[in-house]
């Protein structure tokens, strides 16, 4: 497995210091890398001292809704009269997304230390870490650095002496970006099929088996370390400019940049930084032509809206889209942009639950009209019919990947609508063969 | 009863409903009905057809009024214009894959697609150049075909056989638009109320192959009835076309059988429209029996009765209370030995997942009813009593050989009866009777409710209700404490009149949902229970 | 009540699995079983036991669907809904060498309809979801691998590689017999 890059001076290298390092995955590897001292120093801390410490450091869910972490503990009751459950939400399938995989490849024991540190702050005595399917080298390393954290007294039924007893269970997803959404994986987890529940009730109240639980993203729990060991106020330092963004975040940038890979940077960061300096920039010859900044959920920006955009969730909101998940999907002046917001379509299509009207028919009708233009038989009314239905598909269904589909489709035709006319007025030729 | 009450108001109407009322039965209360698939009263709610989005005021996103519960002071709008654009919107998605089949399907006139998509779906499809998702007919067994491309996936018929009828045998195969209800190979759909699936699937997705392309919908008369396959006393509609009984269908009653029926009564029905009856009343003259008409064979009735002596009645635990009582009381003058028949089955089926419903085991509508009359259960008693008798009167009942041959040992037989299947060489009189689709009645069931029926068909030939013929008697000759009756309420309040439980009730008090009665003073019901 | 008993569903099986061997016996069962005290439910050990069921068999076949749901309490219409739910079961037999491949957007835009056509001529498939006339490969399309910056990245069995372009492909097919 090769690693990309080695950290760029304009990286801040928190959760990735250890990326490419394969002496960072053991037990002891961790430890030696200042590992455990997150964990060791909160399990003398009572749980909600531990929550507070969190919710000052503005931590925010790094798995796409960017909800405060520390509040999100909070909810879970103070007294347990029912076992409480941490999800490790390992399933990352957002399109564009590769940082969680990252961390688990390299540095498994910074997600154990993460995870334990949390359902020490929630009240759960046991973790369910969901990792895709897919990720079956990751689920190998996960799986063995979780025993070796056993061996070493990090899980188990006494914690590091503290008494404590926190186990981890690894539960292996099969193919489903649906069962990211929490409830989906609790469904998943309990043994169903990946459908997302209505909320209320919510996880807090109850989430597996009806418990009390509280559903992390991989990143989100990495972090958690780091700012238990430095402190709450070091972590909101980390700030270049808005104050309710703090923290690194890791972004995935894939795409048509020259050198695609995580990148960890202070939120705030300037983009332009990151796709020009980081990435090097386009391929020889190319000008940048798109960005979708968040996974592939949120709208798509145009060159020009990246230049003075700053990378944290105010900043990307502030330019039209939203941070998400952070996976940068760079495109160039080769893109077919309507051929890739198709294709996005298809993957929702694919992915639908089938639960909601909307999604179930909507991400596929959505699919063949898209189809349709792209094979050169597209109407006059087709932008308005497509622009119907995304309203129709926002808003009014139990989860949100029925918006997820809209979004790139009403962005893109807002922003590239010349592409779309093209293909409407014949100036492009078909690049499908119509169905 | 004091229960937290919670004001709303929907569209513009004000109701105070109990604490953690959903939306949706709010709006009921208030006399609105928010249009809805996957919603059903008896199931549990998993908001997924998104047909019911409603506007609340204050509330920047559309919310689910099945799954919302209402919120003191809250404005709720169910015909906003975004509520309507929502519910055109869902419409239009559903029909994008549902095949144009109204013509062909059986549901159109009773289809909860068409009525919606009639009220506010869009007047054309913009989707006008795909293939539709096709997949193939389904023969789910015994009754019940899944035509797959006209389902709605509402899931009704997948909660109904997991939580209500407690075998999840049904489930949603795939993902996407690709879904489909599934049942696993080799299964069928045999449960003994699994038939309710049909009736819930609001679109012509779940069909009964009893029913395929026998009638459509609007060509059918519907009556409100009770059921006569055992004592639980199911309320249902029967449905007729042209005077045939061609369906019959739960009605819904909270207190009884909710929404739901089971097969064996559903399916038993075919008896109600059967050729073979006895068309006139007969009376033997000469060695023969000979059709009469109803004067001459009341009088030979009264004669009969006027004798006094002995006499046995053998009644069917099928014949209304009506009949049961006025027959009865037409004996009254005699030494009178009276028992009803209830067949009785092996096991009961009940429906899990909705207390106090089953198939009983007894396998009659009205043996309790028979019962509060003061019908003995010891049939074999009083069937050989029978063989001694001066008068045996049998109320729509048929004997065994065994039966026959004593009862023939009376001096006189009276044949109160249907069907023309027993020829009795005893018969001094055989008077045809109405069955339970042609007459007005009333069933007291095995909790001692008393539930009323109405008449579904014409009767046929010259039959009329047994209650008819035991109250015309009386007037001209005098019998007995009087016994005038002309309707079959008169005939129900005479008959409750003398049994303390049903004492001053009316056909007003029943309405057609029927009543609890006091089970004061009275002894065990029939079935051992209380 | 007419419809004949037996007269199932349009897809019925194709094969008589007469001889179906169960899975979980010895060794399996005792890896079934070490899961039963890490959930507080047996429904929950589905997926981990459709797992098992695909690594022994290579697929999920419907005597195999029923197995899982005797050992676990469930029905079997239950236990096949959450199979197709899930695109990594295979509920029909594949080549001996399972070959996905990511196309979603990342991917889509750094060729990896190429790598696609790639695999198809190179392992003699023809057709996506066809096995190979030799029974060694069946590839497919999937959806985002979570590996968009080494586009594009392919699984093969349980071996995830990234960075896969169309020369690439002879030699990466070579190492699956």
């Amino acid at each position: 497995m090769g690693y990309p890059h080695p950290s760029h001076a304009k990286e801040q290298p928190v959760l990735s210091k250890h990326f490419g390092d394969a002496g960072a995955r053991t037990f002891e590897g961790w430890v030696k890398r200042g590992g455990y001292e997150g964990l060791r120093k909160a399990l003398g801390m009572t749980r909600e001292q531990v929550v507070e410490e969190v919710k000052a450091s503005g931590l925010r869910g790094r798995g796409g809704a960017g909800f405060p972490t520390g509040l999100k503990w909070s909810f879970m009751a103070k007294e347990v009269t029912r076992p409480h459950y941490l999800v490790c939400n390992a399933d990352e399938s957002e399109p564009g997304t590769f940082k969680d995989r990252e961390i688990i490849r390299w540095t498994p024991h910074q997600l154990i230390e993460g995870c334990t540190i949390a359902a020490h702050a929630i009240g759960a005595e046991r973790i369910y870490i969901y990792i895709r399917g897919e990720f079956t080298a990751e689920h190998k390393i996960l799986t063995t650095a979780v025993e070796d954290a056993y061996r070493n007294g990090a899980l188990g039924g006494n914690v590091f002496g503290s008494g404590r007893r926190i186990d981890v269970v690894v539960h292996r997803g099969a193919g489903a970006y649906i069962c990211g959404e929490e409830t989906a994986m609790m469904n998943s987890i309990e043994g169903k099929r990946g459908n997302p529940r209505i909320k209320p009730p919510f996880p807090a109240q109850a989430g597996l088996w009806a418990s009390p639980t509280t559903i992390n993203n991989v990143e989100t729990l990495a972090a958690t370390a780091h700012i238990l060991v430095r402190g709450a106020e070091w972590y909101k330092g980390l700030c270049l400019s808005n104050p309710k963004s703090t923290g690194t975040k890791l972004f995935s940038v894939c795409g048509h940049v020259q050198r695609p890979g995580n990148y960890e940077v202070v939120m705030g960061t300037p983009m332009r930084d990151l796709i020009y300096d980081m990435c090097g920039g386009m391929r020889p010859g190319r000008a940048l032509k798109a960005v979708i900044p968040g996974g592939s959920s949120v709208p798509i920006m145009t060159a020009a809206e990246i230049e003075d955009c700053a990378m944290d969730y105010e900043g990307i909101v502030a330019k039209g889209s939203m941070l998400g998940s952070g996976g940068m999907i760079v495109m160039d002046d080769s893109t077919d942009i309507v051929y890739q917001v198709m294709r996005l379509a298809r993957f929702y299509a694919h992915e639908s639950c089938a639960q909601c009207t909307q999604c179930r028919e909507g991400t596929a009708w959505t699919t063949k009209i898209l189809e349709r233009i792209l094979a050169g038989a597209g109407k006059a009314e087709d932008l308005a019919l497509l622009l119907d239905l995304a309203d129709n598909m926002t808003g009014k269904t139990i989860c949100v990947l029925s918006d997820s589909c809209a979004a790139p489709v009403v962005s893109a035709i807002k922003k590239f609508r010349g592409e779309f006319d093209a293909y409407l007025d014949r100036t492009r030729r078909p690049v499908m063969v119509a169905v | 009863m004091t229960q937290d009450l919670v004001n709303v108001t929907i569209d513009g109407m004000t109701v105070a409903v109990p604490k953690g009322t959903s939306i949706i039965e709010a709006a009921k209360q208030a006399g609105i009905l928010v249009p809805h698939y996957c919603y059903h009263p008896s199931l549990p709610s998993p908001a997924v057809c998104r047909m019911c989005l409603v506007e609340v005021e204050k509330v920047p996103k559309l919310v689910p009024a099945c799954v919302t519960t209402v919120a003191e002071g809250q404005v709720v709008h169910t015909d906003s214009e975004q509520a309507r654009k929502a519910r055109t919107g869902v419409l239009e998605f559903l029909l994008i894959n549902h095949p144009l089949d109204c013509p062909i399907c059986d549901q159109a006139g009773e289809c909860e697609l068409q009525d919606y998509v009639f009220q506010e779906g869009r007047a054309g499809t913009r989707y006008s150049e795909y293939a539709k998702r096709y997949n193939p007919v389904e023969d789910f067994g015994p009754d019940v075909l899944y035509v797959a491309n006209r389902c709605i996936l509402c899931t009704r018929c997948v909660r109904f056989m997991e939580d209500v009828a407690g075998t999840p045998v049904l489930n949603v195969s795939e993902r996407g638009d690709r879904a489909y209800i599934g049942i696993d190979e080799g299964q069928l759909l045999d449960h003994p109320w699994a038939g309710n699936v049909v009736d819930l699937c609001p679109v012509g997705s779940l069909i009964s192959k009893d029913f395929l392309h026998k009638a459509r919908a609007w060509d059918l008369d519907k009556t409100a009835s009770v059921c006569t396959g055992c004592s639980q006393g199911c309320n249902i509609t029967i449905d007729t076309r042209d005077n045939t009984v061609v369906r019959l269908r739960p009605r819904p009653n909270l207190e009884v059988n909710r929404h739901f029926m089971c097969d064996t009564g559903r399916m038993n029905y075919r008896w109600m429209n059967r050729g073979d009856r006895i068309e006139a009343p007969l009376v033997r003259d000469a060695g023969r029996l000979v059709a009469s008409d109803w004067d001459r064979a009341l009088d030979r009735l009264a004669s009969l009765v006027e004798k006094g002596g002995t006499a046995v009645l053998l009644a069917s635990g099928a014949a209304s209370l009506e009949s049961l009582g006025m027959v009865h009381r037409l004996l009254a003058g005699t030494r009178l030995t009276a028992a009803v028949q209830v067949p009785m089955a092996e096991s009961e089926e009940p429906l899990q997942g909705i207390k106090g419903l089953a198939l009983r085991r007894e396998r009659a509508p009205n043996g309790d009813g028979a019962r509060l009359i003061g019908y003995g259960t010891d049939w074999p008693a009083a069937v050989k009593a029978a063989s001694s008798a001066d008068l045996v009167v049998l109320l729509d009942v048929t004997l065994t050989d065994a039966e026959a041959a004593l009862v023939s040992g009376a001096a006189a037989v009276v044949v109160l009866g249907t069907l023309q299947t027993q020829e009795l060489p005893a018969a001094t009189l055989v008077l045809p009777v109405t069955n339970v689709a042609e007459e007005n009645g009333t069933f007291v069931n095995r909790d001692l409710r008393v539930q009323r029926y109405q008449q579904a068909r014409t009767a046929p030939g010259m039959s009329r209700p047994a209650w008819w013929v035991a109250a015309s008697v009386a007037p001209a000759h005098a019998l007995g404490p009087s016994t005038g009756a002309s309707t079959a309420a008169e005939a129900f309040a005479l008959v409750c009149s003398t049994i303390p439980s049903l004492a001053d009730l009316s056909y007003a008090d029943l309405g057609l949902l029927g009543r609890m009665t006091p089970a004061q003073g009275l002894a065990p019901t029939m079935h051992g229970g209380s | 009540m007419s419809g004949n008993p037996g007269a199932g569903p349009a897809q019925a099986a194709a094969h008589h699995e007469e001889s179906y061997q169960p899975v979980f016996v010895g060794p399996v069962k005792a890896r079934l079983e070490a899961l039963f005290p890490q959930y507080p439910t047996r429904q929950a050990c589905l997926l981990p036991a459709l797992w098992m069921v695909q690594e022994e068999r290579g697929w999920i076949s419907p005597r195999a669907i029923g197995e899982v749901a005797e050992v676990l309490g469930l029905t079997p219409a239950f236990v096949k809904g959450v199979v197709t739910f899930y695109t990594m079961y295979h509920t029909h037999p594949v080549g001996r060498h399972f070959v996905q491949v990511c196309t979603t957007s990342p991917c889509n835009i750094c060729g990896a309809e190429d790598v696609v056509k790639a695999f198809l001529q190179h392992t003699g498939c023809g057709e996506l979801g066809a096995t190979s006339k030799d029974g060694r490969f069946t590839v497919i399309e999937v959806e985002c691998l979570g590996a968009c910056g080494f586009a594009t990245p392919v699984l093969i069995d349980d071996d995830f590689i990234e960075g896969v372009t169309p020369e690439r492909v002879p030699g990466i097919l070579q190492g699956y017999k």
